[in-house]
């Protein structure tokens, strides 16, 4: 009885685990199949590197959409990488110990609110800013990557901290008696040897970035031009689908879901990277 | 030590100093900024009516999108948390390191924690609304959801029940019990405090979804009666005012809600953090 208890529970502990890669290959079916379908009635090239998006006339191009997607992140990038490493440093090195909780539930807050409120803050708030600071509507790709710079901010912060804190303390030592300074050393010795663990996390803020969604479809304008001018409107592929999917139909639904495929793609690509380079570190 | 390397500070230490600085000040005021933003613009619209048990046009209520909202919550952990709980101990307690499923649940793990909102909401409404024909319903949208919280649980369950000294289990392997005994009866009651925060975290992800919603519960919104209704959660609710464009008011009111109900979770999970720390 009891062996046929402990052999029923491996194997039911197995089943649970093996759950996770049963889903992995749905989700991969799923968008796969449909995807790959409609890309291939569309055409690869027309698909991909089309630049015209006018489902009333059946042209699906979603070139304007990948190449606002990858301008959106970059933004987020210059906005939200300096300032999250810069963080990470700070409250590590030179946090005084009374605010160092209160930091950290700052940045936990940050990552807990959810993304659709974000949106409204930039559509209440960063959207009419703009709009006096740079003229225009005020939605812009430069909005969408500021707004994302400040989601992302969190993942990179606390990536940044936990490899900062994995660097052996010595390499800190070792340069205080060298004669650098407190700061030198935190830059120049820790910094550096921190560094994969730092790209991976900003691997990780890179997914983010990409696949945000709600947030980022209220303030980028969502004009389905080439994304010429970073001060204009533009669409990502993400804001491409939740703008239409409420009422397309057919072919052009199908569009859509096969917008999703290409996104998934980069997401999957980017997830690879992340893994690929947290092993390395090991 | 400090005395001796603040005399010798050049202009390089000085800046890289300033800098930080900055940083942490501009995280820390982007975030009271927004709160405050949203708090001060929103609590005035905050009115009786929208509190309501029926929603109409005319109230545009919320309580149904709360109640949604609970109904989401506990439906999605009473499909994750047994999923979550059991891979993690299988990772933990019976798993061989570096065996080729072992590998395979992890980087599939890894996968589904990065995959966002939105590709989720496709494949709910690929797979469950169109292909299991389960239509915009309830039960679409907690299984969607229940998905995507459970690389979340497994996480904080197998470093839970990772702390948990090995100690304990050769005690009670000692005193004659069994591999499944020793784990529910001394390892998992060990690891508690570190699963419940993890529900906790979940509970955040849950109430702040909109994308993955959409598109597998739909956007009535009423209050879902039983699972194979639509009905949308609160931070759907939001998503619907502002696009109708009608509502910008009520749309502030939700917002005040969901940061709150956001911070009261944050709250709660720092404390038990706090204890969890605490007894280590």
């Amino acid at each position: 009885m009891n062996r046929f208890k402990e052999k029923g529970a491996k194997w039911l502990f197995t089943a649970a685990a093996s759950t996770s890669i049963l889903f992995v290959i749905l989700i991969c079916a799923f968008l796969f199949v449909n995807g790959f379908d409609t890309i291939g009635k569309i055409g690869v090239v027309d698909f991909i590197f089309g630049t015209q998006w006018k489902p009333l006339n059946n042209l699906f191009g979603i070139l304007p959409m990948i190449l606002g997607s990858i301008e959106v992140t970059a933004l987020a990038f210059i906005f939200g990488v300096p300032t999250g490493i810069l963080c990470a440093v700070f409250l590590l090195f030179f946090c005084p110990k009374k605010i160092y909780p209160k930091m950290k539930s700052v940045i936990d807050l940050l990552a807990g609110i959810p993304s659709i409120v974000y949106g409204f803050f930039g559509l209440v708030c960063i959207v009419p800013l703009f709009r006096d600071l740079f003229g225009g509507s005020g939605k812009s790709i430069f909005t969408a990557g500021f707004l994302l710079g400040i989601m992302i901010l969190p993942t990179i912060v606390s990536v940044s901290e936990s490899s900062l804190k994995a660097v052996d303390k010595s390499y800190y030592e070792g340069a205080l008696a060298l004669g650098a300074t407190h700061e030198r050393s935190v830059f120049f010795a820790l910094l550096p040897a921190a560094k994969s663990g730092i790209i991976a996390g900003v691997i990780l803020g890179l997914g983010r970035a990409i696949g945000e969604t709600m947030a980022v479809s209220y303030v980028i304008g969502n004009q389905s031009l080439l994304p010429l001018n970073i001060f204009e409107g533009g669409r990502t592929l993400t804001t491409n689908i939740v703008l239409e999917m409420g009422y397309a139909t057919d072919l052009h639904r199908m569009a859509l879901i096969a917008t999703a495929t290409i996104l998934f793609i980069f997401i999957l690509l980017i997830n690879l990277a992340f893994a690929f380079l947290k092993r390395r570190l090991k | 030590m400090e005395d001796l390397t603040k005399i010798r500070k050049d202009k390089t230490s000085v800046v890289l100093n300033v800098l930080t600085k900055i940083s942490a000040f501009i995280t820390m005021s982007v975030l009271i900024i927004m709160i405050a933003y949203i708090l001060i613009k929103g609590i005035p619209n905050l009115t009786p009516d929208q509190f309501s048990l029926k929603y109409t046009t005319d109230n545009v209520s919320m309580v149904p999108a709360l109640i949604n909202t609970l109904l989401f919550t506990f439906l999605s952990l009473l499909i994750a948390l047994p999923l979550g709980i059991g891979s993690a101990i299988y990772l933990v307690e019976y798993a061989k390191k570096g065996s080729r499923f072992v590998e395979a649940v992890r980087l599939t793990t890894e996968t589904l924690s990065g995959i966002p909102s939105i590709i989720y909401g496709l494949f709910g409404m690929l797979f469950f609304v169109l292909y299991l024909k389960l239509n915009y319903s309830l039960i679409s949208g907690v299984i969607t959801l229940s998905i995507m919280i459970l690389p979340l649980i497994m996480r904080t369950t197998e470093e839970a029940l990772k702390a948990v000294p090995d100690s304990y289990r050769e005690g009670s392997y000692g005193l004659g019990a069994g591999k499944v005994r020793t784990i529910f009866k001394i390892v998992l009651p060990s690891a508690l405090p570190g699963i419940l925060n993890g529900v906790i975290l979940s509970i955040g992800r849950i109430v702040g979804e909109s994308a993955a919603l959409i598109y597998t519960a739909g956007t009535l919104p009423n209050i879902a009666l039983n699972v194979t209704k639509s009905g949308r959660s609160l931070a759907v609710h939001m998503y619907a005012l502002l696009c109708e464009g009608l509502y910008m008011d009520q749309a502030y009111a939700t917002a005040v809600i969901l940061l709150i109900l956001v911070i009261g979770i944050n709250m709660l999970s720092n404390k038990i953090a706090k204890k969890i720390g605490e007894k280590v």
